[in-house]
């Protein structure tokens, strides 16, 4: 049928002198999925183009430094999956003076949808010293224009209230294995929570420039000044409980996967 | 076993003595029990061609350059041994496994049966633990040609060796020393955990990028930093490194000649005077070699098994799984270096050929690496940063419908085409070639305009006509597409397991179109049925079994199916065969 169509549409062509090719052109790949699959021998698939894998990273597993005390981060990931389906992880934290917060842990299916970008869906849990809320999550995650690592994702709380995070970094190459990383994130909320020094608006941020060097590809330690603060109404709720708004620290850090 | 060896005029019994002197070791003798030595090969063809050979495949614990495996070998080395056959015989092979797998053996570029081809799935069930299998088919064919595993990674990790087909006829090519000179890698990283590094990080390997420190040199290449930093702009818009030449490079391979590393220097041995032939397989997984020989004029005299009118070069590419036979003739009692860089200029295999053993050859130092350009991108030979608005269109776009194919092609009777289309832009393919070139003429990215002369596919011409000079009746476009990122290969923006197969009928005679869209060389192979690379020579247009598709080309070669099936066809850069650019061809 298609071979039929394709020759009548030949013939047009031949006929039209080729002026209106592109019009009539039919269009069939040899290679189309056919409704019966092809039985292999033994049942055995000459390519295996269908694995899974499974790694993980810390971006971030570092020590802030401060006279008062040293905090200590980590910001780290994992998934497991092939080309189109993970399940993915995410969690980070900081613990300073023996007390953990911002500690926020997303389990996340993750779905391709184009060269670069992924989907995600799934929950998180603010899971720290403070008290403990659980978000829906959904977001997108992937490679922008000029090769900036991007994600932005949007929360709706159990107790009916919104959030946001939007991250993102950029690897710049020093030498082939020196790299200066900026890296920022940012918070935003649509109602305060006191207890969890959470501002209406945009709420707190965390940044870093790390330079890395890899001594093996999943082996870098890294020197960082880093910035954590809180913004806008976050701020005034930090303030008026005596904590830190906001510090530039020394941090050292090893950023490692497998 | 019953013809004299001066029908090739090779190795006589001098000759071969002397030979073994240089290797110091004869791999297997024709169905004899394998030798255990895990020594590397010799490059020795055996004195003789036999009809009946017995191969044990089983694990060699072999260490080269620091790195150790438990590979798996055919007769305990890496190559395996060279068999040496003669065209027209019936030859009958006896494979034995001895693994904890299953195991198989394909014999590149040599026409079988389907069921004799090796291929598990599409020839046959594969070859059990502790069975026996006995390939038999009769050869048609003589050349230079190669074996290898089909089964998961055990290619990859030394599972190959050499062929040998003497032909029925006195051999025009042959000279007075023969050595095969086969081209590989090595290192110790599993070739899974290789594939699991660049799946999480496309340029694992890749330590040359572009570099802030690397940043002066290249303003001063552009002419200005400006325009350094625009070219590096444009890439990095597009998320493409110009410097993706090999996914895999000389950070982990070593690169091997007749399984010696650069340090052990393999030597062939000859006398002043003496025409040397050299049969150049690239038996690698990732890695294409550019090959020289300092100071020696190298006379191309076959291209996958097929002799071809000579091409004196000074240099040459080879594709993995393509393979060249070359005739030097050494005139100085000097030992001259076989140089063979990995395209990326990450290392480099070497041998030696010398009057005496033990000698050194200096070697010349490492060409630049290349950097991929717009052309590469299937732009043409457009600017980097120039876009698609700012040329008139108007004639390529007619052509791209098309695909740019000759209409003299489509004016032909009852031509049928399969075109796919341009490919989709989707989570498996990340580029579109806009405008495909003819690239047959050149040489290939980082050889162009070096100074010397390089061979490339126009210059490639048959000694004699080809078998079917029926036009075709079937044109089949297939697009290679990949996406790096995410490191997923396949044809027409899909993976393997997500398409059907190429149906052909018996008999008919195809065009194969290839549009490569992504920013890398693809050594596509079809097994069991001959491509005819349509290179401007027409009826002596030579024929291949592998053909190097060339980043941002075009390229066509004729098929017959003449022999029915189920057939491989795939790149044979094994990461992308295995990650989805394979296809089922099935001859009904």
């Amino acid at each position: 049928m298609k071979h039929a169509l394709s020759l009548a549409v030949l013939s047009a062509l031949a006929v039209s002198a080729g002026t209106a090719r592109a019009a009539q052109t039919v269009y069939h790949a040899a290679d189309a999925p056919e409704a019966t699959p092809v039985v292999y021998i033994g049942n055995i698939k000459p390519a295996m183009d269908q694995g899974t894998w499974l790694h993980g990273i810390f971006n971030q597993l570092e020590g802030r430094y401060a006279p008062g005390g040293t905090d200590f981060r980590w910001d780290g990931e994992a998934w497991f999956g092939g080309d189109y389906n993970k399940i993915w992880l995410k969690s980070e934290g900081t613990l300073e003076k023996g007390r953990l917060s911002d500690g926020d842990h997303e389990l996340l299916y993750t779905r391709s949808i184009s060269s670069y970008w992924n989907l995600q869906g799934g929950v998180r849990m603010d899971l720290d010293d403070g008290p403990t809320r659980t978000w829906g999550a959904f977001g997108i995650e992937g490679l922008a224009l000029y090769e900036f690592e991007f994600g932005a994702t949007a929360y709706v709380s159990d107790r009916g209230r919104f959030a946001a995070r939007i991250e993102g970094s950029y690897d710049f190459l020093l030498t082939n294995r020196l790299i200066l990383q900026p890296q920022a994130e940012f918070n935003l909320y649509t109602k305060s929570d006191a207890g969890r020094q959470a501002g209406a608006g945009l709420s707190d941020v965390d940044a870093g420039l790390r330079l890395r060097y890899e001594l093996w590809r999943k082996f870098a330690p890294y020197v960082a000044v880093t910035y954590s603060g809180y913004l806008t109404q976050a701020r005034r709720i930090a303030r008026d409980q005596h904590d830190d708004t906001g510090s530039v620290r020394f941090s050292l850090g090893v950023r490692s996967w497998f | 076993m019953t013809f004299p060896s001066l029908i090739r005029g090779g190795l006589t019994r001098r000759r071969f003595v002397t030979g073994l002197g240089a290797g110091g070791l004869l791999a297997t003798l024709p169905h004899t029990s394998q030798a255990s030595s895990a020594k590397a090969s010799s490059g020795l063809i055996p004195p003789m061609p036999s009809d009946r050979w017995d191969l044990t495949i089983g694990h060699t614990r072999i260490s080269l350059d620091g790195k150790t495996m438990h590979a798996p070998t055919a007769g305990g080395t890496v190559p395996g041994p060279i068999l040496r056959w003669k065209q027209g015989d019936t030859v009958s092979i006896n494979v034995t496994n001895t693994l904890d797998e299953p195991t198989s053996i394909h014999w590149h570029g040599i026409r079988t049966p389907s069921n004799m081809d090796g291929v598990p799935g599409l020839s046959f069930g594969g070859i059990a633990p502790g069975e026996t299998f006995t390939y038999r088919f009769r050869l048609h064919q003589s050349g230079t040609y190669w074996y290898h595993s089909h089964s998961g990674m055990q290619e990859a990790t030394g599972l190959y060796g050499a062929l040998v087909i003497d032909p029925r006829r006195p051999d025009p090519n042959a000279c007075d020393r023969d050595y095969v000179i086969f081209l590989g890698e090595w290192t110790d990283v599993m070739p899974d955990d290789i594939v699991s590094n660049l799946k999480m990080q496309d340029d694992y390997y890749v330590f040359r990028q572009r570099t802030a420190a690397s940043f002066p040199k290249e303003a001063r290449e552009a002419g200005s930093a400006g325009a350094a930093l625009a070219d590096r702009l444009a890439w990095s818009r597009m998320r493409i490194a110009a410097t993706d030449i090999a996914d895999v490079s000389g950070a982990i391979y070593t690169y091997t000649l007749n399984g010696h590393a650069p340090d052990m220097n393999w030597s062939g041995l000859f006398q002043p005077g003496e025409k040397v032939r050299l049969r150049f397989i690239n038996g690698s997984t990732m890695t294409f070699f550019d090959i020289r020989i300092p100071g020696l004029e190298m006379l191309v005299v076959q291209a996958d098994g097929n002799d071809i009118e000579p091409v004196p070069v000074d240099e040459f590419r080879i594709g993995v799984a393509e393979t060249y036979d070359v005739i030097v003739q050494p005139k100085d009692e000097r030992a001259y270096a076989i140089f063979a860089q990995s395209e990326d200029r990450t290392g480099y295999a070497r041998g030696t050929l010398a009057p005496r053993e033990g000698m050194i050859a200096p070697l010349p130092p490492m060409d630049p690496r290349p950097v991929r350009t717009m052309v590469d991108m299937g732009m043409g030979n457009m600017k980097p940063g120039e876009s698609m608005k700012d040329m008139d269109m108007s004639g390529h776009m007619a052509g791209m419908d098309m695909h740019g194919m000759d209409m003299s092609h489509m004016a032909m009777p009852k031509m049928e085409v399969d075109d796919p289309g341009p490919p989709p832009i989707n989570v498996e393919n990340q580029m579109r070639a806009m405008m495909p070139i003819d690239r047959t003429s050149s040489p290939g990215d980082g050889l162009e305009n070096n100074g010397r002369r390089v061979l490339n596919y126009r210059q490639l011409r048959a000694t004699r006509p080809g078998a079917d000079l029926r036009p075709p009746t079937r044109e089949i476009i297939l697009h290679l597409t990949g996406n790096m990122e995410r490191y997923i290969w396949g044809f027409n923006g899909r993976k393997f397991s997500e398409s059907g197969p190429i149906r052909l009928k018996l008999g008919e005679r195809v065009r194969f179109t290839l549009i490569n869209d992504t920013m890398m060389e693809h050594p596509i192979h079809l097994h069991g049925l001959w491509s005819e690379l349509e290179n401007g020579q027409g009826d002596y247009h030579p024929y291949k079994h592998t053909i190097i598709s060339q980043p941002g080309s075009k390229l066509s070669y004729l098929v017959t199916a003449d022999t029915p099936g189920m057939w491989a066809y795939h790149c044979h850069l094994m990461y992308h065969m295995d990650l989805g650019m394979f296809r089922t061809v099935i001859v009904a």
